[in-house]
Protein backbone atom coordinates (compact mmCIF):
# COMPACT_ATOMS: atom_id res chain seq x y z
CA UNK A 1 0.00 0.00 0.00
CA UNK A 2 1.11 3.76 0.02
CA UNK A 3 2.86 5.59 2.77
CA UNK A 4 -0.31 7.45 3.52
CA UNK A 5 -2.29 4.01 4.88
CA UNK A 6 1.25 2.61 6.94
CA UNK A 7 2.03 5.00 9.48
CA UNK A 8 4.34 3.28 11.12
CA UNK A 9 6.74 0.53 9.14
CA UNK A 10 10.20 -0.92 8.86
CA UNK A 11 12.90 1.66 7.46
CA UNK A 12 12.31 1.87 3.80
CA UNK A 13 15.30 2.62 1.16
CA UNK A 14 18.63 3.57 1.71
CA UNK A 15 18.83 4.54 5.50
CA UNK A 16 22.21 5.75 5.03
CA UNK A 17 20.30 8.41 2.96
CA UNK A 18 17.85 9.38 6.02
CA UNK A 19 18.66 12.01 8.26
CA UNK A 20 18.60 12.41 11.89
CA UNK A 21 16.31 14.97 12.88
CA UNK A 22 16.60 14.30 17.26
CA UNK A 23 19.43 12.12 17.80
CA UNK A 24 19.66 10.05 21.08
CA UNK A 25 20.08 13.07 24.02
CA UNK A 26 17.41 14.87 21.97
CA UNK A 27 15.04 11.91 22.20
CA UNK A 28 15.76 11.87 26.12
CA UNK A 29 15.02 15.19 26.22
CA UNK A 30 12.06 15.47 24.65
CA UNK A 31 10.36 12.47 26.71
CA UNK A 32 11.47 14.07 29.88
CA UNK A 33 9.88 17.01 28.96
CA UNK A 34 6.38 15.20 27.69
CA UNK A 35 6.53 13.17 30.94
CA UNK A 36 6.33 16.46 33.25
CA UNK A 37 3.95 17.87 30.46
CA UNK A 38 1.67 14.99 31.39
CA UNK A 39 1.99 15.50 34.79
CA UNK A 40 1.04 19.12 34.78
CA UNK A 41 -1.92 18.28 32.66
CA UNK A 42 -3.55 15.49 34.56
CA UNK A 43 -2.99 17.07 37.60
CA UNK A 44 -0.39 14.86 38.76
CA UNK A 45 -0.81 11.78 37.19
CA UNK A 46 -3.72 10.65 39.26
CA UNK A 47 -5.53 7.76 37.87
CA UNK A 48 -3.33 7.97 34.60
CA UNK A 49 -3.02 4.64 32.50
CA UNK A 50 -0.61 4.56 29.86
CA UNK A 51 -1.40 2.39 27.48
CA UNK A 52 1.28 1.54 24.19
CA UNK A 53 0.48 0.85 20.66
CA UNK A 54 3.18 -2.14 19.78
CA UNK A 55 5.88 -1.80 19.42
CA UNK A 56 7.34 1.37 19.98
CA UNK A 57 4.35 2.80 21.58
CA UNK A 58 4.88 0.14 24.15
CA UNK A 59 8.12 1.14 24.36
CA UNK A 60 7.58 4.79 24.92
CA UNK A 61 4.89 4.50 27.69
CA UNK A 62 7.07 2.07 29.67
CA UNK A 63 10.04 4.91 29.11
CA UNK A 64 7.43 8.05 30.37
CA UNK A 65 6.06 5.95 33.21
CA UNK A 66 9.88 5.60 34.09
CA UNK A 67 10.47 9.43 34.06
CA UNK A 68 6.98 10.21 35.77
CA UNK A 69 8.19 7.77 38.60
CA UNK A 70 11.88 9.36 38.60
CA UNK A 71 10.33 12.78 38.89
CA UNK A 72 7.86 12.20 41.59
CA UNK A 73 8.15 8.88 42.73
CA UNK A 74 4.32 7.65 41.21
CA UNK A 75 4.00 3.94 39.70
CA UNK A 76 1.91 5.07 36.97
CA UNK A 77 -0.11 1.68 35.50
CA UNK A 78 1.21 0.74 31.78
CA UNK A 79 -0.10 -1.44 29.40
CA UNK A 80 -0.24 -2.30 25.75
CA UNK A 81 -3.12 -2.10 22.84
CA UNK A 82 -2.58 -3.95 19.46
CA UNK A 83 -4.93 -2.38 17.24
CA UNK A 84 -4.11 -4.88 14.23
CA UNK A 85 -8.01 -6.95 14.39
CA UNK A 86 -9.83 -3.12 14.34
CA UNK A 87 -7.18 -1.47 11.37
CA UNK A 88 -9.29 0.02 8.84
CA UNK A 89 -6.88 -0.75 5.94
CA UNK A 90 -7.09 -5.08 7.22
CA UNK A 91 -8.65 -5.72 3.91
CA UNK A 92 -6.44 -4.36 1.78
CA UNK A 93 -3.21 -6.99 2.65
CA UNK A 94 -2.27 -9.95 3.97
CA UNK A 95 -3.48 -10.60 7.79
CA UNK A 96 -0.70 -9.48 9.66
CA UNK A 97 0.45 -11.30 13.20
CA UNK A 98 -0.93 -9.48 16.09
CA UNK A 99 1.27 -7.60 18.95
CA UNK A 100 0.01 -7.97 22.56
CA UNK A 101 -2.35 -6.59 24.64
CA UNK A 102 -1.98 -6.31 28.21
CA UNK A 103 -3.91 -4.42 30.45
CA UNK A 104 -3.12 -2.85 33.84
CA UNK A 105 -4.67 -5.21 36.76
CA UNK A 106 -6.83 -2.74 37.95
CA UNK A 107 -8.12 -2.05 34.01
CA UNK A 108 -9.02 0.96 32.51
CA UNK A 109 -12.65 1.69 33.95
CA UNK A 110 -12.87 4.86 35.06
CA UNK A 111 -9.49 5.72 33.86
CA UNK A 112 -7.15 8.56 32.86
CA UNK A 113 -6.06 6.60 29.81
CA UNK A 114 -3.39 7.89 27.79
CA UNK A 115 -2.85 6.18 23.91
CA UNK A 116 1.32 6.44 23.54
CA UNK A 117 2.34 6.33 19.82
CA UNK A 118 5.62 6.74 17.84
CA UNK A 119 4.76 8.88 14.68
CA UNK A 120 1.12 10.07 14.21
CA UNK A 121 0.36 10.22 10.47
CA UNK A 122 -3.34 9.23 9.10
CA UNK A 123 -4.53 9.13 12.20
CA UNK A 124 -6.33 6.07 11.92
CA UNK A 125 -4.05 3.70 14.22
CA UNK A 126 -5.94 5.78 16.58
CA UNK A 127 -9.00 5.71 15.28
CA UNK A 128 -8.49 1.69 15.49
CA UNK A 129 -6.87 2.15 19.14
CA UNK A 130 -10.32 3.74 20.50
CA UNK A 131 -12.03 1.51 19.08
CA UNK A 132 -10.27 -1.35 20.27
CA UNK A 133 -10.20 0.35 23.78
CA UNK A 134 -13.84 0.99 23.96
CA UNK A 135 -14.21 -3.14 23.51
CA UNK A 136 -11.74 -3.09 26.81
CA UNK A 137 -13.74 -1.12 28.89
CA UNK A 138 -14.94 3.07 29.40
CA UNK A 139 -12.09 5.48 30.35
CA UNK A 140 -12.91 8.39 32.32
CA UNK A 141 -11.11 10.22 29.56
CA UNK A 142 -8.49 9.41 26.66
CA UNK A 143 -5.33 11.33 25.73
CA UNK A 144 -2.81 10.72 22.83
CA UNK A 145 0.99 11.02 23.59
CA UNK A 146 3.29 10.97 20.00
CA UNK A 147 6.73 11.49 19.88
CA UNK A 148 6.39 12.83 16.39
CA UNK A 149 3.70 14.56 14.74
CA UNK A 150 3.88 14.30 10.93
CA UNK A 151 1.05 16.08 9.73
CA UNK A 152 -0.99 14.38 6.54
CA UNK A 153 -4.29 13.41 9.09
CA UNK A 154 -7.22 12.04 7.56
CA UNK A 155 -9.44 12.01 10.18
CA UNK A 156 -10.19 14.58 12.74
CA UNK A 157 -7.47 13.39 15.71
CA UNK A 158 -5.01 15.49 17.14
CA UNK A 159 -2.55 14.61 19.84
CA UNK A 160 -2.61 16.24 23.51
CA UNK A 161 1.33 15.55 24.02
CA UNK A 162 3.44 15.89 20.96
CA UNK A 163 7.29 14.89 21.51
CA UNK A 164 8.59 17.00 18.21
CA UNK A 165 6.53 18.31 15.04
CA UNK A 166 8.40 17.22 11.43
CA UNK A 167 6.92 18.86 8.97
CA UNK A 168 7.01 16.16 5.79
CA UNK A 169 6.02 15.37 2.64
CA UNK A 170 4.02 12.37 1.63
CA UNK A 171 6.64 10.70 -0.13
CA UNK A 172 9.11 10.96 2.45
CA UNK A 173 9.47 8.35 5.93
CA UNK A 174 9.75 9.16 9.28
CA UNK A 175 11.16 6.39 11.47
CA UNK A 176 12.02 6.02 15.05
CA UNK A 177 14.43 4.27 16.11
CA UNK A 178 14.51 3.33 19.97
CA UNK A 179 17.14 1.40 21.94
CA UNK A 180 14.82 -1.45 23.32
CA UNK A 181 14.31 -2.54 19.16
CA UNK A 182 16.76 -0.61 16.92
CA UNK A 183 20.13 -0.41 19.75
CA UNK A 184 19.68 3.55 19.31
CA UNK A 185 17.27 5.89 20.11
CA UNK A 186 17.10 8.64 16.68
CA UNK A 187 14.46 9.67 14.67
CA UNK A 188 15.44 9.23 11.27
CA UNK A 189 13.62 11.59 8.26
CA UNK A 190 13.82 9.70 4.16
CA UNK A 191 13.43 9.42 1.44
CA UNK A 192 10.41 7.06 0.26
CA UNK A 193 11.71 3.87 -1.04
CA UNK A 194 11.29 4.16 -5.20
CA UNK B 1 -5.30 -17.98 -6.33
CA UNK B 2 -7.20 -18.92 -3.03
CA UNK B 3 -6.00 -20.68 0.25
CA UNK B 4 -7.17 -23.57 1.98
CA UNK B 5 -6.83 -25.55 5.47
CA UNK B 6 -7.06 -28.82 3.60
CA UNK B 7 -4.31 -31.05 5.85
CA UNK B 8 -1.67 -30.16 8.60
CA UNK B 9 0.79 -30.67 5.85
CA UNK B 10 -0.64 -27.20 4.36
CA UNK B 11 0.93 -25.69 7.04
CA UNK B 12 4.98 -25.00 6.75
CA UNK B 13 6.60 -24.65 10.34
CA UNK B 14 6.46 -20.83 10.03
CA UNK B 15 2.38 -20.91 9.17
CA UNK B 16 1.57 -23.58 12.00
CA UNK B 17 3.86 -21.24 14.38
CA UNK B 18 2.05 -17.93 13.35
CA UNK B 19 -1.58 -19.67 13.55
CA UNK B 20 -0.63 -20.80 17.53
CA UNK B 21 1.35 -17.16 18.35
CA UNK B 22 -1.70 -16.08 17.08
CA UNK B 23 -4.45 -17.95 19.05
CA UNK B 24 -2.52 -17.13 21.83
CA UNK B 25 -3.21 -13.40 21.56
CA UNK B 26 -6.44 -13.87 20.91
CA UNK B 27 -7.04 -15.86 23.64
CA UNK B 28 -5.14 -13.46 25.56
CA UNK B 29 -7.76 -10.81 24.54
CA UNK B 30 -11.09 -13.14 24.71
CA UNK B 31 -10.64 -14.74 27.92
CA UNK B 32 -8.15 -12.34 30.32
CA UNK B 33 -9.05 -8.88 28.68
CA UNK B 34 -12.73 -10.21 28.14
CA UNK B 35 -13.46 -8.94 24.55
CA UNK B 36 -16.24 -11.11 23.65
CA UNK B 37 -16.61 -9.85 19.77
CA UNK B 38 -14.13 -8.60 17.55
CA UNK B 39 -14.77 -6.58 14.17
CA UNK B 40 -12.05 -8.33 12.30
CA UNK B 41 -14.42 -10.54 9.76
CA UNK B 42 -17.74 -8.14 9.70
CA UNK B 43 -19.70 -8.56 6.39
CA UNK B 44 -17.35 -12.11 5.44
CA UNK B 45 -19.49 -15.02 5.49
CA UNK B 46 -18.83 -18.46 6.90
CA UNK B 47 -21.11 -21.62 6.01
CA UNK B 48 -20.97 -24.64 8.49
CA UNK B 49 -20.94 -27.68 5.86
CA UNK B 50 -21.61 -30.79 8.34
CA UNK B 51 -22.22 -33.76 6.61
CA UNK B 52 -21.27 -35.63 10.17
CA UNK B 53 -22.87 -35.25 13.46
CA UNK B 54 -20.51 -33.15 15.73
CA UNK B 55 -20.75 -31.39 18.59
CA UNK B 56 -17.42 -29.60 19.72
CA UNK B 57 -16.28 -28.84 16.53
CA UNK B 58 -18.92 -27.05 15.01
CA UNK B 59 -20.09 -25.05 17.71
CA UNK B 60 -16.45 -24.18 17.86
CA UNK B 61 -16.12 -23.25 14.63
CA UNK B 62 -19.40 -21.52 14.80
CA UNK B 63 -18.22 -19.22 18.36
CA UNK B 64 -14.87 -18.58 16.61
CA UNK B 65 -16.43 -16.94 13.47
CA UNK B 66 -18.66 -15.12 15.56
CA UNK B 67 -16.40 -13.49 17.65
CA UNK B 68 -14.78 -12.28 14.66
CA UNK B 69 -18.64 -10.74 13.44
CA UNK B 70 -18.81 -12.93 10.59
CA UNK B 71 -21.85 -14.13 9.56
CA UNK B 72 -22.66 -17.58 10.25
CA UNK B 73 -24.29 -20.42 8.53
CA UNK B 74 -25.12 -23.35 9.87
CA UNK B 75 -25.96 -26.35 7.08
CA UNK B 76 -26.07 -29.84 8.16
CA UNK B 77 -26.60 -32.98 5.97
CA UNK B 78 -30.31 -33.54 7.95
CA UNK B 79 -33.21 -31.53 7.04
CA UNK B 80 -31.27 -30.29 3.56
CA UNK B 81 -31.78 -31.08 0.32
CA UNK B 82 -28.91 -33.35 0.47
CA UNK B 83 -31.73 -35.68 1.88
CA UNK B 84 -33.28 -35.07 -0.93
CA UNK B 85 -30.75 -36.99 -3.01
CA UNK B 86 -28.40 -32.98 -4.09
CA UNK B 87 -24.89 -34.36 -4.53
CA UNK B 88 -22.02 -32.55 -2.60
CA UNK B 89 -20.98 -30.53 -5.60
CA UNK B 90 -24.89 -28.93 -6.18
CA UNK B 91 -24.58 -28.34 -2.76
CA UNK B 92 -20.92 -26.62 -3.28
CA UNK B 93 -22.17 -24.86 -6.01
CA UNK B 94 -25.84 -23.43 -4.11
CA UNK B 95 -23.51 -21.74 -1.17
CA UNK B 96 -21.16 -20.28 -3.78
CA UNK B 97 -23.97 -18.42 -5.54
CA UNK B 98 -24.96 -17.34 -2.06
CA UNK B 99 -21.51 -15.93 -1.37
CA UNK B 100 -19.88 -17.63 1.03
CA UNK B 101 -16.42 -16.14 2.44
CA UNK B 102 -14.97 -19.65 3.71
CA UNK B 103 -17.17 -23.11 4.15
CA UNK B 104 -16.24 -25.29 6.67
CA UNK B 105 -16.82 -28.91 6.15
CA UNK B 106 -17.18 -31.80 7.82
CA UNK B 107 -17.81 -35.32 5.65
CA UNK B 108 -17.31 -38.67 5.91
CA UNK B 109 -15.64 -39.23 2.72
CA UNK B 110 -12.20 -38.94 2.84
CA UNK B 111 -10.90 -36.24 0.45
CA UNK B 112 -14.20 -34.55 0.14
CA UNK B 113 -12.51 -31.07 1.41
CA UNK B 114 -10.03 -31.15 -1.65
CA UNK B 115 -13.03 -32.11 -4.29
CA UNK B 116 -15.02 -28.51 -2.58
CA UNK B 117 -12.26 -26.78 -2.68
CA UNK B 118 -12.15 -27.44 -6.67
CA UNK B 119 -15.56 -26.28 -7.13
CA UNK B 120 -15.41 -22.89 -4.32
CA UNK B 121 -14.21 -19.88 -4.93
CA UNK B 122 -13.89 -18.76 -1.10
CA UNK B 123 -11.44 -20.78 1.48
CA UNK B 124 -11.88 -24.34 2.35
CA UNK B 125 -11.36 -25.62 6.16
CA UNK B 126 -11.31 -29.40 6.84
CA UNK B 127 -13.04 -29.66 10.03
CA UNK B 128 -12.47 -33.24 9.78
CA UNK B 129 -13.02 -35.83 6.32
CA UNK B 130 -13.44 -39.06 6.87
CA UNK B 131 -10.43 -41.46 8.46
CA UNK B 132 -8.19 -38.65 6.62
CA UNK B 133 -7.27 -35.49 8.40
CA UNK B 134 -8.56 -32.74 11.26
CA UNK B 135 -6.24 -30.05 11.04
CA UNK B 136 -7.54 -27.52 13.68
CA UNK B 137 -7.68 -30.36 15.92
CA UNK B 138 -4.15 -30.91 15.41
CA UNK B 139 -3.52 -26.97 16.22
CA UNK B 140 -5.28 -26.79 18.67
CA UNK B 141 -3.82 -29.88 20.41
CA UNK B 142 -0.45 -28.65 19.90
CA UNK B 143 -1.57 -25.29 20.98
CA UNK B 144 -2.41 -27.15 24.46
CA UNK B 145 0.91 -28.89 24.40
CA UNK B 146 2.65 -25.80 23.91
CA UNK B 147 0.95 -23.68 26.83
CA UNK B 148 1.41 -26.76 29.33
CA UNK B 149 5.03 -27.40 28.35
CA UNK B 150 6.36 -24.80 27.31
CA UNK B 151 7.63 -25.82 23.84
CA UNK B 152 6.93 -28.44 21.14
CA UNK B 153 10.71 -28.67 19.80
CA UNK B 154 11.98 -32.02 21.25
CA UNK B 155 8.39 -32.66 22.82
CA UNK B 156 7.65 -36.58 22.88
CA UNK B 157 4.27 -37.01 22.21
CA UNK B 158 2.41 -40.79 22.20
CA UNK B 159 -0.39 -41.28 20.02
CA UNK B 160 -2.50 -44.09 21.74
CA UNK B 161 -5.81 -46.12 20.22
CA UNK B 162 -7.21 -46.53 17.08
CA UNK B 163 -4.65 -44.91 14.66
CA UNK B 164 -6.78 -46.69 11.88
CA UNK B 165 -9.90 -44.65 11.56
CA UNK B 166 -8.29 -41.32 13.45
CA UNK B 167 -8.48 -38.54 11.33
CA UNK B 168 -6.66 -36.64 14.31
CA UNK B 169 -3.88 -38.95 14.23
CA UNK B 170 -2.98 -38.21 10.97
CA UNK B 171 -3.11 -34.63 11.70
CA UNK B 172 -1.10 -34.45 14.79
CA UNK B 173 1.59 -36.71 13.52
CA UNK B 174 1.97 -34.50 9.75
CA UNK B 175 1.65 -31.21 12.62
CA UNK B 176 3.91 -31.95 15.37
CA UNK B 177 6.60 -33.61 13.03
CA UNK B 178 6.60 -29.98 11.06
CA UNK B 179 7.16 -28.53 14.50
CA UNK B 180 9.49 -30.45 15.72
CA UNK B 181 7.76 -33.19 17.97
CA UNK B 182 8.89 -37.11 18.50
CA UNK B 183 5.42 -38.86 17.66
CA UNK B 184 5.16 -42.33 18.48
CA UNK B 185 1.98 -44.49 17.70
CA UNK B 186 1.17 -47.40 19.92
CA UNK B 187 -2.31 -49.28 19.01
CA UNK B 188 -2.65 -52.91 18.34
CA UNK B 189 -1.09 -53.91 14.76
CA UNK B 190 -4.61 -54.44 13.46
CA UNK B 191 -5.26 -50.75 14.47
CA UNK B 192 -2.29 -49.31 12.53
CA UNK B 193 -2.87 -48.39 8.86
CA UNK B 194 -1.09 -49.85 5.77
CA UNK B 195 1.73 -47.66 5.00
CA UNK B 196 2.51 -46.07 8.51
CA UNK B 197 6.23 -47.05 8.19
CA UNK B 198 5.82 -44.25 5.35
CA UNK B 199 5.08 -41.58 8.47
CA UNK B 200 7.32 -39.38 10.22
CA UNK B 201 7.01 -40.81 13.60
CA UNK B 202 7.59 -44.31 15.76
CA UNK B 203 5.30 -46.91 15.92
CA UNK B 204 5.08 -49.13 19.29
CA UNK B 205 2.60 -52.01 20.23
CA UNK B 206 3.60 -51.91 23.72
CA UNK B 207 1.94 -48.97 25.80
CA UNK B 208 3.46 -49.52 28.93
CA UNK B 209 7.25 -49.43 27.58
CA UNK B 210 6.37 -46.08 25.80
CA UNK B 211 4.55 -44.27 28.84
CA UNK B 212 7.57 -43.48 30.97
CA UNK B 213 9.30 -41.70 28.34
CA UNK B 214 6.21 -39.65 27.00
CA UNK B 215 5.39 -35.71 27.82
CA UNK B 216 2.36 -36.24 26.21
CA UNK B 217 0.03 -38.85 26.16
CA UNK B 218 -2.65 -38.85 23.50
CA UNK B 219 -5.84 -41.30 23.78
CA UNK B 220 -7.74 -42.07 20.83
CA UNK B 221 -11.72 -43.01 20.77
CA UNK B 222 -12.11 -46.32 19.58
CA UNK B 223 -14.20 -45.57 15.97
CA UNK B 224 -16.86 -48.38 16.66
CA UNK B 225 -19.00 -46.38 13.47
CA UNK B 226 -16.36 -47.03 11.37
CA UNK B 227 -15.19 -50.77 11.90
CA UNK B 228 -17.25 -53.52 9.65
CA UNK B 229 -15.42 -55.84 10.87
CA UNK B 230 -13.56 -57.43 14.91
CA UNK B 231 -10.06 -55.32 15.25
CA UNK B 232 -9.60 -56.58 18.48
CA UNK B 233 -11.30 -59.58 20.66
CA UNK B 234 -13.33 -57.62 23.42
CA UNK B 235 -13.61 -54.46 25.01
CA UNK B 236 -12.05 -55.98 28.05
CA UNK B 237 -8.77 -56.68 26.66
CA UNK B 238 -8.47 -53.29 24.23
CA UNK B 239 -8.79 -51.68 27.82
CA UNK B 240 -6.13 -54.11 29.49
CA UNK B 241 -3.80 -53.48 26.86
CA UNK B 242 -4.23 -49.80 25.52
CA UNK B 243 -6.26 -48.53 27.85
CA UNK B 244 -5.19 -45.52 30.10
CA UNK B 245 -6.20 -46.74 34.11
CA UNK B 246 -4.91 -45.17 37.07
CA UNK B 247 -2.04 -47.61 37.40
CA UNK B 248 -0.48 -46.73 34.14
CA UNK B 249 -0.79 -42.92 34.90
CA UNK B 250 1.40 -43.80 38.16
CA UNK B 251 4.27 -44.61 35.25
CA UNK B 252 4.15 -41.18 33.81
CA UNK B 253 6.56 -38.49 34.23
CA UNK B 254 5.77 -35.94 36.94
CA UNK B 255 4.77 -32.97 34.09
CA UNK B 256 3.46 -35.43 31.48
CA UNK B 257 0.17 -34.85 30.16
CA UNK B 258 -3.52 -36.72 29.07
CA UNK B 259 -5.04 -35.37 26.03
CA UNK B 260 -7.90 -36.47 24.03
CA UNK B 261 -9.72 -34.61 21.24
CA UNK B 262 -13.18 -35.97 22.51
CA UNK B 263 -15.87 -37.41 22.28
CA UNK B 264 -14.34 -40.19 24.87
CA UNK B 265 -15.21 -43.62 25.57
CA UNK B 266 -15.08 -43.73 29.58
CA UNK B 267 -13.92 -47.17 30.34
CA UNK B 268 -13.07 -47.85 27.10
CA UNK B 269 -9.64 -46.42 26.09
CA UNK B 270 -9.36 -43.52 29.22
CA UNK B 271 -10.47 -44.48 33.08
CA UNK B 272 -12.93 -41.68 34.20
CA UNK B 273 -10.51 -41.10 37.19
CA UNK B 274 -7.53 -40.36 34.55
CA UNK B 275 -9.80 -38.12 32.80
CA UNK B 276 -10.77 -36.21 35.25
CA UNK B 277 -7.94 -36.34 37.24
CA UNK B 278 -5.14 -33.38 37.35
CA UNK B 279 -2.98 -34.33 33.82
CA UNK B 280 -5.97 -34.26 32.00
CA UNK B 281 -5.99 -31.32 29.55
CA UNK B 282 -9.51 -32.11 28.01
CA UNK B 283 -11.62 -29.41 28.84
CA UNK B 284 -8.36 -26.84 28.21
CA UNK B 285 -8.51 -28.54 24.62
CA UNK B 286 -12.15 -27.20 23.88
CA UNK B 287 -11.73 -24.26 25.18
CA UNK B 288 -7.91 -23.42 23.15
CA UNK B 289 -10.02 -24.93 20.09
CA UNK B 290 -11.80 -21.43 19.76
CA UNK B 291 -9.05 -19.83 20.22
CA UNK B 292 -6.76 -21.59 17.59
CA UNK B 293 -9.87 -22.01 15.05
CA UNK B 294 -10.52 -17.83 15.52
CA UNK B 295 -6.68 -17.53 14.50
CA UNK B 296 -6.89 -19.95 11.55
CA UNK B 297 -10.40 -17.89 10.21
CA UNK B 298 -8.19 -14.28 10.76
CA UNK B 299 -5.54 -16.15 8.83
CA UNK B 300 -7.04 -17.08 5.89
CA UNK B 301 -10.33 -14.67 5.58
CA UNK B 302 -8.96 -11.26 7.43
CA UNK B 303 -6.59 -9.32 4.34
CA UNK B 304 -7.26 -9.63 1.00
CA UNK B 305 -5.23 -12.60 0.82
CA UNK B 306 -4.90 -15.45 3.14
CA UNK B 307 -1.27 -15.53 5.38
CA UNK B 308 -1.42 -19.12 6.02
CA UNK B 309 -2.85 -22.45 4.35
CA UNK B 310 -2.13 -24.50 1.14
CA UNK B 311 -3.43 -24.36 -2.76
CA UNK B 312 -5.09 -27.02 -4.59
CA UNK B 313 -4.33 -28.32 -8.00
CA UNK B 314 -6.01 -30.88 -10.13
CA UNK B 315 -3.47 -33.49 -9.61
CA UNK B 316 -3.24 -32.52 -5.73
CA UNK B 317 -1.85 -35.98 -3.97
CA UNK B 318 -2.66 -35.87 -0.20
CA UNK B 319 0.09 -36.64 2.13
CA UNK B 320 -0.71 -39.51 4.13
CA UNK B 321 -2.88 -42.08 2.16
Amino acid sequence: MTAAQEPTRPVQGDPAAARPVLTAPEVARVVDRMAHELLEKTGGGADVVLLGIPTRGRDLARRLAGRIEAFEGLTIPTGSLDITLYRDDLRLKSPRALEETELPSDGVDGKLVVLVDDVLFSGRTIRAALDALADLGRPRAVQLAVLVDRGHRELPIRADYVGKNIPTSLRETVHVQLTEHDGVDAVLLGPAAA
Amino acid sequence: MNRHLLSAADLTRDDALLVLDTAEELAQLTERATVKKLPTLRGRTVVNLFFEDSTRTRTSFELAAKRLSADVINFSAKGSSVSKGETLKDTALTLEAMGSDAVVIRHSWSGAPVNLARWVKGSVINAGDGTHEHPTQALLDAFTMRQRHGRLEGLRVTIVGDVLHSRVARSNVLLLSTLGADVTLVAPPTLLPVGVEAWPCETSYDLDAVLPKSDVVMMLRVQRERMGAAYFPSSREYARRYGLDVRRVTALKDDAIVMHPGPMVRGMEIAPEVADGVRSTIQEQVANGVSVRMAVLYLLLGGAESAIGGVVSETREEGLQ
